[in-house]
């Protein structure tokens, strides 16, 4: 099994692949916990079902780029669910139910109508479950993804106290002077690039599950934000890099791998969980 | 000194107007109350006061070299904070964040800040516990911790009571009363005149009849007569109620 494990580590394309697949794991983990405890859960299923049908859009337009599109709606659409969030007349579960089945639907319509390829099914399955793109990744774009990653992984730690105090108390940070709609904008960006970034890795369907399982698990075991947060970061990187071990070995499809591992991961935390009470610190 | 200015100040939710050319001035020092009825608009004065939310005509004025991020607030609970994963000294910090600037991390200072006032909160062996899982009382004494981390002068408080119990009602009052007597000025939003007439300097009542004035000339003004005399009245009926309660029940257990 080692065998052949190295064997395949030789491999560029799946050295690419486990380098992108922790970094998007690490950065989509740090931001979990504030979704996770802004009630924002499916932010990142409703972000993913936006990118889908923006896909959708730039393949039945033919672009070169997808990118170039993908991301600045993707964008938009984040900072506008966030920015619902409170005092809407949609509140902020319903907005995203909303706009992630819309986006599904047109999505998929327009796929149906506009269809180029002739294996249509295969084409949408690998976009929502991410089935092989994690394996054709470009060198380019593992630089992106890198620098990508970095500058999230910056940001968070330069802005850690003060994504605490928003996501903890907003109208007390923002009595005492800080910006508090600036870093809700900042959160709403970075997490439209992170999906964006992680639809390669798990496509659009599992992305929800690299958000918000590491910080559940996290959540089980510590109780104060910094081990939550340092911890749902761990979980995550090694439940990424075994899932695409794992999905390596035996075949199985990346994403989905990955997933399961997690799902796994949390199940473990909540059964220590239980026993310890919660009382590591 | 004068440390707040109110100048004809009008507020109110999206042009709906609540409160009307409300003047008064808040010394160095004072403890304030304020009183009403639910809807009079006492949590959107308070809101005002925090450039929170803007004024719809009129003025706040800052003396005494207050600025604008120096006001400490013991803001009412969210849901989101019953199940946040956060330890005391992790709250109590956060509220240094106005004192930062553009500094992304808490210095050295800043740490002992939070020592100090969890300390004075009489909260320092709770530090590494988690916040979600302490008493309402507790949890109170711990966002007041974080809300003098934020001012040395002004205090504003919204329903700091509500929810806990007599007894700790009674030490959370005896606490705001020590912090009011070491000279940080106490704006409170109450619903409990009787105590807001115990323990305060001065009360503004808003409503119907708006009335500004100290403790004592409320106490004879007609407004503070009628709502104290109204409560009190409230108090024995609910009493009054409770024993028929407890009667019909014993009679059902005789039964």
């Amino acid at each position: 099994m080692f065998d052949k494990l190295g064997l395949y580590l030789q491999y560029p394309f799946v050295q690419y692949a486990l380098i992108v697949g922790v970094l998007i794991a690490l950065c989509s983990s740090l931001l979990g916990v504030t979704l996770v405890l802004k009630r924002f859960s499916f932010i990142g299923d409703g972000l993913s079902h936006v990118a889908f049908g923006v896909m959708s859009v730039a393949a039945v337009l033919n672009l070169t780029n997808q990118m170039m599109l993908v991301l600045p709606v993707t964008v938009i659409c984040a900072v506008l669910l966030m920015k619902t969030g409170k005092n809407a007349k949609i509140k902020g579960d319903a907005a995203i139910a909303m706009i992630s089945v819309g986006a599904l639907a047109f999505g998929y319509l327009l796929m149906n109508i506009f269809s180029t390829s002739s294996n249509l099914s295969g084409d949408v399955c690998s976009t929502l479950f991410g089935s092989t793109s994690i394996l054709t990744l470009t060198q380019k774009e593992v630089w992106l993804c890198t620098v990508l990653s970095i500058a999230v992984v910056i940001i968070f730690v330069l802005f850690y106290n003060r994504i605490f105090a928003v996501t903890f108390d907003e109208n007390f940070a923002r009595a005492t002077g800080t910006n508090v709609n600036a870093y809700n904008l900042l959160i709403a960006v970075i997490i439209a690039v992170i999906i964006v970034l992680a639809m390669n890795l798990v496509g659009s369907l599992l992305i929800s599950a690299l958000v918000i399982f590491p910080a559940l698990s996290a959540m089980r075991l510590f109780r104060n934000f910094r081990s939550v947060t340092v911890c749902s970061a761990v979980l995550s990187v090694i439940c990424a890099f075994s899932g695409i071990i794992i999905s390596i070995l035996a075949g199985t499809p990346v994403g989905s791998t990955i997933v399961a591992v997690d799902v796994a991961a949390f199940a473990v935390c909540y059964v220590t969980g239980m026993v310890t009470g919660g009382a590591a610190i | 000194m004068a440390l707040l200015t109110l100048k004809n100040l009008s507020l109110g939710y999206d042009s709906h107007v609540i409160v009307e050319n409300l003047n008064l001035t808040v010394n160095t020092g004072q403890y304030l109350c304020i009183v009403g009825e639910n809807g009079s608009g006492k949590t959107t004065l308070m809101k005002t006061l925090l450039h929170l939310q803007e004024p719809v005509s009129g003025q706040i004025l800052m003396g005494d070299g207050l600025k604008k991020n120096e006001i400490g607030y013991l803001p009412q609970q969210t849901i989101i904070q019953k199940d946040f994963p956060a330890s005391v000294r992790e709250v109590v910090l956060s509220g240094c964040q106005g004192r930062c600037g553009l500094r992304p991390f808490y210095n050295k200072a800043e740490k002992q800040l939070a020592e100090d006032n969890m300390s004075r909160m009489g909260i320092s062996r709770l530090r590494n516990s988690c916040y979600r899982e302490l008493s309402g009382g507790q949890q109170q004494r711990v966002l007041l911790a974080r809300a003098l981390c934020a001012t040395r002068k002004i205090l504003l408080l919204d329903e700091p009571v509500s929810g806990l119990d007599p007894i700790v009602t009674a030490e959370m009052y005896s606490l705001i009363s020590d912090l009011n007597r070491e000279g940080i000025t106490i704006i409170m939003i109450s619903h409990d005149i009787p105590a807001a007439v115990q323990f305060a300097s001065h009360i503004l009542h808003i409503g119907e009849t708006t009335f500004y004035g100290t403790k004592n000339e409320y106490l004879n003004s007609d407004t503070g007569k009628f709502f104290l005399m109204q409560q009190s009245h409230d108090a024995s009926r609910t009493s009054a109620l409770r024993r028929t309660e407890w009667n019909w029940k014993g009679g059902e257990c005789y039964v």
